[in-house]
């Protein structure tokens, strides 16, 4: 039929059309300030009062490497270290839920690997320098059983809670958080 | 025996390899969806300023505030790449910050969503708005 396949023709236009409307939306999104960026920048940052930036780079690094990290990449002239570690990410009620599910031909995965990322950076804070603050983020990509990838932040306070608690009993400072007015 | 399919066979070879001499995913090495200086202006800011090392600490606080993950940095030679998850996407960024005259940096973002360029001024303007307001500083258009 004519008219159908004009039809057809006509759809599949406007879907490609809006495709590429979309991908530049993506892209702009990815980079806007979002209005969760402040609190998410004070819950993953801390100041400590000391001018040495390298002391705490070097904490960090301690407190990582103890975590099972190994580090990728560093830069100290701008304060940058970035670290991964692979673990299992087999939980096992997600694994009977599988079997159980393929006895009745329902397809599920489980996860099965993943990636932690950590990526550190420290600034000198204060009109006169006296302090440094230290920004970390945590983020994890898992891969499923049928090799599907997908990366999460990791935005739990605990897991900064954590790092910094470690981070300060190392340095023998106090890791102090800016709370917002 | 007919020559018609040998024929066929042949004239869809010979086809198939002038197209394949027309263009080659190799060629996607040096291609660009605008001009190099479209893309230049598109991508690229001035800002007063002679202080590399703080353009780049912005640069990299801004990424972060971003959701973007520092893949790579180097202060010296004024250059970080980054890379952001969104679902099965991913938007990696490239920033460096080289010095122009005596007096300004001019600071260029190249952005790739996926496998394609971002050659979308819009994403680029948001970008250089965030990263102004970490500098205190005006991003001025590169002309």
């Amino acid at each position: 039929m004519v008219s159908g396949r004009r039809c057809a023709l006509g759809l599949a236009l406007a879907v490609a059309a809006s495709a590429a409307g979309c991908r530049s939306n993506v892209a702009e999104q990815a980079l806007t300030l979002s209005e969760e960026s402040l609190a998410l920048r004070q819950l993953q940052t801390r100041r400590f009062d000391t001018k040495d930036e390298l002391l705490l780079l070097d904490a960090c690094s301690g407190v990582l490497q103890d975590l099972g990290f190994t580090l990728d990449e560093s830069d100290t002239s701008v304060g940058l270290l970035a670290a991964s570690k692979s673990a299992s990410a087999v939980e096992t009620e997600q694994v009977v839920m599988t079997f159980v599910a393929a006895g009745f031909m329902v397809p599920l995965s489980y996860d099965a690997r993943q990636i932690f990322r950590a990526t550190v950076v420290t600034h000198p804070v204060g009109k006169s320098g006296t302090s440094t603050a230290v920004r970390v983020t945590f983020q994890r990509s898992v891969w499923d059983s049928n090799g599907k990838m997908r990366t999460e932040h990791l935005e739990q306070p605990t897991v900064y809670e954590t790092f910094f608690d470690l981070l300060a009993k190392s340095v023998f400072l106090e890791a102090h958080q800016e709370i917002s007015p | 025996m007919s020559r018609a399919p040998a024929l066929a066979v042949a004239t869809l070879l010979a086809a198939a390899s002038a197209l394949g001499a027309c263009r080659s995913s190799r060629d996607e090495l040096f291609a660009t969806e605008k001009s190099q200086v479209e893309m230049r202006q598109i991508q690229s800011r001035a800002f007063e300023t002679t202080d590399r090392i703080a353009v780049v600490r912005a640069v990299i606080a801004t990424l972060q505030d971003l959701g973007f993950v520092i893949e790579k940095a180097d202060g010296t030679l004024g250059a970080v790449t980054a890379m952001k998850y969104q679902g099965l996407d991913t938007v990696l960024v490239t920033v460096t910050a080289r010095p122009r005259g005596t007096t300004q940096m001019i600071v260029r973002a190249s952005a790739q969503y996926n496998l394609e360029q971002v050659a979308d001024p819009a994403p680029y303007q948001r970008f250089f708005a965030a990263l102004g307001k970490a500098l205190f500083l005006e991003a001025q258009e590169v002309d």
